[in-house]
This record gives C-alpha cells, structure tokens and sequence, in this order.
C-alpha cells in the first residue's frame, strides 16, 4: 500500500532513528512510503497559538501535496503531528467558506485541498489497515518475556471525537494490542495516557519533568524492560531529558524508551543496530541484550 | 430489569479509618444516570454514602466525581455507558475528584483549590467608569465569542484530572483560565491588558498549562478550556506583546519564525532562539539563566550520537520556501486575525447538506467541476 509520508521535524532533526527505523521495516510491513519532501512543519500547536489561520494554511498545503501524490492516504509518525493535523482539518472540513479562504492562500503554489483526507498515525494504520493478524504472522522473533510499557502521547488520545473515536474506539488500546501480539508483555501503569510534559519543557522545566521523570519512575516500579513511544516529543522528554528529569523527581531512572517502529523492527527480527538503538541517550543495551538471547525465525 | 454493581471509594476522615472501596448492587434501567444510582443506593442500603447533588440535570454542577477513572458529571453518566467503561467489563468504580481534598466519600473540597482559583482571575467586570444611562450595548458577534465560557457550571470535572496542575498544584488551571477569557473577551471590560499580564507574569500561570486536552475532553459543557487559554496567549502575545515570565512570548516567537525562515523545525536553533536574538545574539537576563540549565540537553543529543554536530549550525531550507514566506506575509498583512471557532459556527449546512444527500451533492460537484 502507497501512503504519503510525512516523517515530520523531529524525526529528521533530534530522533533520526526514528525516520531510519521507519523506513527499515515499511516494505517488511507492505508500506510503500511516498515521502513529503515540500511539505512544511505542522506547527505542534504553537502556531495554531500564534494564528489560526496560518496553522491552518500550512496544514492545508501539507494535505493537497499528499492528496497529490498518489497515496492511499497520509501517514505520519508523531502524535503531535496527528493531533495538531487533525485540528486544522477538523476546521477545514467543517466550513466550505472557510477552506475555500485557506485554498486561496495556496493558489500561488497551485495548490488546493479537498474535504475529507484521511491522515494516520503508523500506529493506527498498522492495527487498522495492515491488521493484528497479518502483523502476527510476520513476526520473525516473538520479543517473549520483554515486558514494555506503553506511552500515547497526548495529541493522538484526546480530544476523542475529533480523532474519530466513535469509529475506532479501540484507538487508545492500539499500543497494549500490538505489544501482546508481538510477543511482549505490555505493562500497566498509571502514566501511560498521561503528558510527558514536553510542551512546557522552554516555559516551566519543573512542571515539565516532574510529569516525565514521575511516568518513568511508575513503569519502571511496575517492573517494565523498556517504554514504547509513537511520539518522538514525547521521546525528547523521556529519553534526551531522562537525566536531567531525575532530579525533579528525587530518584535514580534509567529506563530505555523506544520509538514504536524500533519494537515492531525488533519484532521482524532487525538487529537493535539497525534500527538506531545505539542512538539513545538512556542506554538501550539491556533490551538488545534481552533481544540478542531470543530466536529468530528464518 | 438490569442489576449494576456500584464499587464507591469510601472514606470520612472523623473514623480514623484509611479510605476503602464497597460494593453495592442497584437494579435499575440502563437509560438511569449513575447519580440515581448512588442515591438508590444511599436510600436504601446505606445513608451515610456522602455525595453533593442537586438539580440532577447538569446544570448545577455539584455532582463532579470520577467514573471508571474519568472524571464526569454522575447525572449526565447514564449506567449503561458506565458499565461499557468498566475495567472489568461489570463493576462501576466512582470515586471523589481528584486535585482536591476529600472532605468524605465522594465530596471533595472545592473552595480551597476551584473556587480559590477562580477568584484568583476576579471573576467579575471591571467597567471603563461610570456605567451608561441604560444598557450597554455590545456588538452581537463579541457576546457570542464568549458564550462557549459562559456556558460553564464550575463542576471542577477539569480540575480533577488537569494534568499540569496533577504535578503543580499552583497552575491556576483550566476552569479559572476559562473564566478569564470570558472577561478578556467581553469589550465592555476595561482591565483586558492588566488580567493578561497579570496571568502571563504568574509562572504558573497562562504558560504552565502542558496542552494536554484533558479539559477539552472531559468538560461536560464543551467549554474546551484549553482553547480559551490558547485565545488568551494569541491575545497576550498577538496584540499586547505580553514577555511573560515563563519565556512563552520568545518560544511562540522563535518557533513560528524558524517556520517562517525553514519551512521545518530547526530544533537546535529553537532553544536558543527563544531565549534571545539568537544563540550569537544579546540574552534577555531572565532567559540567560535557563539557557544554561538548559545546556547540557543540547550536548547530551550531540554525545548521544542522536545530533549530528554539523545539524546544529546547517539546516536545510525546503524547496519551495520562498512560498512559505509569502503565505505568512499574506496573513500576517491582514488587519485582524481570522479565527475559526466551530462552537460558534458548527459544521456548514452545505457540508451537512452533502453529507445526508450525497448523490445530490456529487452531482453538484460534477456540474461545477465542468463549468
Ligand atoms: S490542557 Fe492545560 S489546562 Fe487543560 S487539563 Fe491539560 S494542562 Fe490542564
Ligand atoms: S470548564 Fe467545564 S469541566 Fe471545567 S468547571 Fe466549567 S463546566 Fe466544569
Ligand atoms: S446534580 Fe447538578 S450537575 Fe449533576
């Protein structure tokens, strides 16, 4: 299945292996990523702060360029993408007069959106148009007796209804449903559909790391291998900030956290190597560790 | 008819008995809200079940608890969606709002952190002098900008589970930040740039909320506080160029304008570009001391091998970045800000239109695509 990609900043900037990863394990999935080079950063709701208008000009051009690439639909590896995409499409769905006004802010590049592009996270698309089922029968190695702990990100959560709940319920439960079909275990723990405070990190540091550092501190009592994360924000907050996060919270850490597409790489028996393990700033090496004693089909 | 079993975190702090969980069984219609419920269960099993209530159609807002971890309205939860929510798929968990104190069962203190805060944002309208002869007349459009706040019924339900205030409790909040709009948003308020600023330059203020959308999701009014407080910072910001004492003017600043200049994020310039004119540049002081605490984050992605060094001064510009530049230059000319606010306008009747008559509708679009 072709889908326009949209990788986002982050993962070209700050988490590459987020972007490499995704890219290993595509054609493994039967993905064939069509990626948006032209297009621009979603704004993470900042701009949608600055102005509306804007916010929602860029995202407009951003969809008529993946309505113009052939794809099936729209993919995008970051919840925060989602969340703010979603946004700007729920206005420029709801208004004729106003998308008209949006599409004529894009006229000069010849650009233009139509109502109605369907836009999903890898996450979503994995579970609802790859399938449980067909993921389960490409697994190469059973990531058995790994006990993750699953992390959302906000933006791809809330609010439900404009993120379509009502037709797939089930959206806030994709991460324990893959993690038990790859053969982990996912682990319960208070802070999985919380804020990993990222947001505020430039505007209030505490506030910020003392909602990272405490959802840490609970998977890693809860007796979790590692985190899985479909939001690289959410990662800069776990991961690059884990050090500095402890401090807010009075406790040791050092729990790993991985980018969703790293664990389903594992999962189709790629080598941590591959897929940027080493590119963490907590080290991952217990769980490629834990990875490397595990057998992998043929 | 249906038997639901009600499992309410019980607690009075006079016992000297740590809180616990009871079962109670109900049986009652599956259209009933949870509130019925508890006080069936009140009247009939055990009168001292604490519980606020009154007008029982959400209205009054005193009857906040969480439902199955969520917070809700009990008279606006009916037990059928309840019991779909349960953990165990049967058992209804209800138990007292968070954020607050439990005064007992499932009555929480709401004066000492609500209604504090809300009082904390002079919840009343400070006029420009002396009131008119008459009425006041208002433009229709500016009271319907502020109807969404006015809908409020101060249930505390966002305050229960507002993730920032979870970690801080000072954040002056959802509810109150709602309440604040209503009067920044109302034209005959004369104190519009004083209560901005006033929010802006508390720390835990305008800037501490973690944009979180719990508020937007469980507000039983549609308040959606967390955009009121976005209007807020497009006010403080856009028209009042508010420096608050979180940095949130520079960070909105330096992010749009690396947008502006990129066409993608360039994160290693964003840090630096909000707390000053660059990394090269003049510091504001109070920026200059989180830049250094802030330091180490940037080196710590360079050592992880995660930032190529070189990624840190070069970033590519996208191709067609020119275009970008002129999209902005367009909307930044316009005279206002053009806001679309869907609690206002709703979905368009032509999309409602198309949507319950499709045929119709794709015949339309075929016709005009051919003129
Ligand atoms: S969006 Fe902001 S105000 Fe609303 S619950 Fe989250 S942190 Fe609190
Ligand atoms: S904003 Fe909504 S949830 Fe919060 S107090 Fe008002 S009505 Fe209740
Ligand atoms: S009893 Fe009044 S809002 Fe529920």
């Amino acid at each position: 299945m072709k889908v326009a990609y949209w990788p986002g900043c982050v993962s070209r900037g700050f988490t590459p292996e987020l972007h490499g990863s995704m890219e290993k394990i595509a054609p493994k999935v039967g993905i064939e990523l069509l990626e948006l080079d032209r297009a621009n950063c979603c704004g993470a709701g900042v701009i949608a702060e600055h102005n509306q208008e804007l916010a929602d000009t860029l995202n407009a051009r951003t969809f008529a360029l993946a309505q113009q690439s052939g794809g099936a639909m729209m993919m995008n590896i970051c919840s925060t993408c989602q969340g703010a995409q979603s946004e700007c499409q729920e206005r420029l769905d709801a208004s004729t007069e106003y998308r008209d006004l949006i599409n004529e802010n894009l006229a000069p590049e010849k650009l233009s959106y139509e109502k109605g592009i369907t836009n999903k996270n890898f996450l979503w698309l994995l579970v609802e148009d790859i399938g449980l089922e067909k993921l389960a029968s490409l697994v190469k190695r059973p990531l058995d007796g790994l006990r993750i702990a699953p992390f959302y990100g906000c933006y791809i959560i809330r609010p439900t209804e404009r993120l379509a709940y009502r037709e797939h319920p089930e959206r806030d439960q994709y991460l324990e449903q893959v993690i038990d079909v790859i053969g982990a275990e996912s682990v319960a723990y208070t802070g999985s559909h919380k804020c990993c405070g990222f947001p505020v990190i430039t505007m209030n540091k505490e506030t910020s790391l003392t909602q990272a550092g405490r959802h840490l501190g609970d998977a890693i009592d809860a007796g979790a291998d590692a985190l899985v994360t479909p939001c690289p924000l959410c990662h800069l907050n776990l991961d690059l900030q884990q050090p500095e996060a402890k401090k807010f919270v009075n406790r040791e850490l050092g729990i790993p956290v991985l980018h969703f597409p790293q664990l389903i790489g594992l999962a189709l028996g790629l080598e941590p190597k591959e897929l940027g393990m080493g590119k963490h700033v907590v080290s991952t090496k217990a769980v490629a560790a834990k990875v490397a004693a595990m057998a992998v089909a043929a | 008819m249906p038997n639901y079993v009600l499992n309410i975190r019980r607690f009075s702090p006079e016992s000297g008995e740590p809180a616990h969980w009871e079962k109670f069984e109900v049986e009652m219609e599956g259209h009933r809200p949870v509130l019925d419920a508890i006080l069936h269960a009140r009247n009939t099993e055990d009168g001292s079940i604490g519980i606020r209530c009154s007008c029982q159609a959400a209205i009054c807002g005193s009857c906040g608890v969480r439902i199955n971890g969520n917070p809700a309205l009990a008279c606006n939860t009916l037990l059928r969606d309840a019991v779909a929510t349960a953990k165990d798929g049967a058992t209804i968990d209800i138990e007292p709002m968070g954020n607050m104190p439990v005064i007992k069962d499932l009555i929480v203190d709401m004066d000492a952190v609500h209604w504090k805060k809300v009082q904390r944002v002079v919840p009343w309208l400070i006029p420009a002098g002396e009131p008119p002869e008459r009425e006041y007349v208002v433009p229709h459009e500016a009271m319907v900008d502020v109807t969404q706040t006015m809908a409020c019924i101060h249930c505390g339900v966002c305050v229960s589970d507002c993730l920032s205030m979870e970690v801080d409790p000072e954040f002056v909040g959802p509810a109150a930040h709602a309440k604040a709009y209503r009067f920044v948003g109302d034209p005959r308020d004369a104190a519009t740039e004083t209560r901005l600023r006033d929010l802006a330059e508390d720390p835990h203020g305008l800037y501490d909320c973690t944009h979180c959308f719990k508020c937007v999701e469980v507000c039983p009014k549609g308040v959606s506080p967390m955009n009121q407080i976005m209007r807020l910072r497009r006010r403080a910001t856009g028209d009042f160029k508010i420096k608050d004492a979180n940095n949130g003017y520079r960070h909105e600043k330096a992010f749009v304008s690396i947008i502006e200049k990129w066409g993608t994020l360039h994160e290693a310039k964003l840090l630096p570009d909000s707390y000053g004119e660059g990394i090269f540049g003049k510091l504001n002081p109070e920026a200059q001391k989180q830049l250094i605490a802030s330091a180490p984050t940037a080196v710590r992605g360079v050592l992880s091998g995660k930032v190529p060094p070189l990624k840190v001064i070069h970033h590519h510009k996208l191709p067609d970045q020119k275009k970008i530049k002129d999209i902005y230059k367009k909307i930044h000319g316009r005279d206002d800000r053009i806001e679309l606010n869907l609690y206002i306008v709703g979905e368009d009747a032509d999309a409602l239109a198309a949507e319950s008559a499709p045929a119709e509708a794709a015949a339309t679009a075929a016709d005009g695509g051919e003129s």
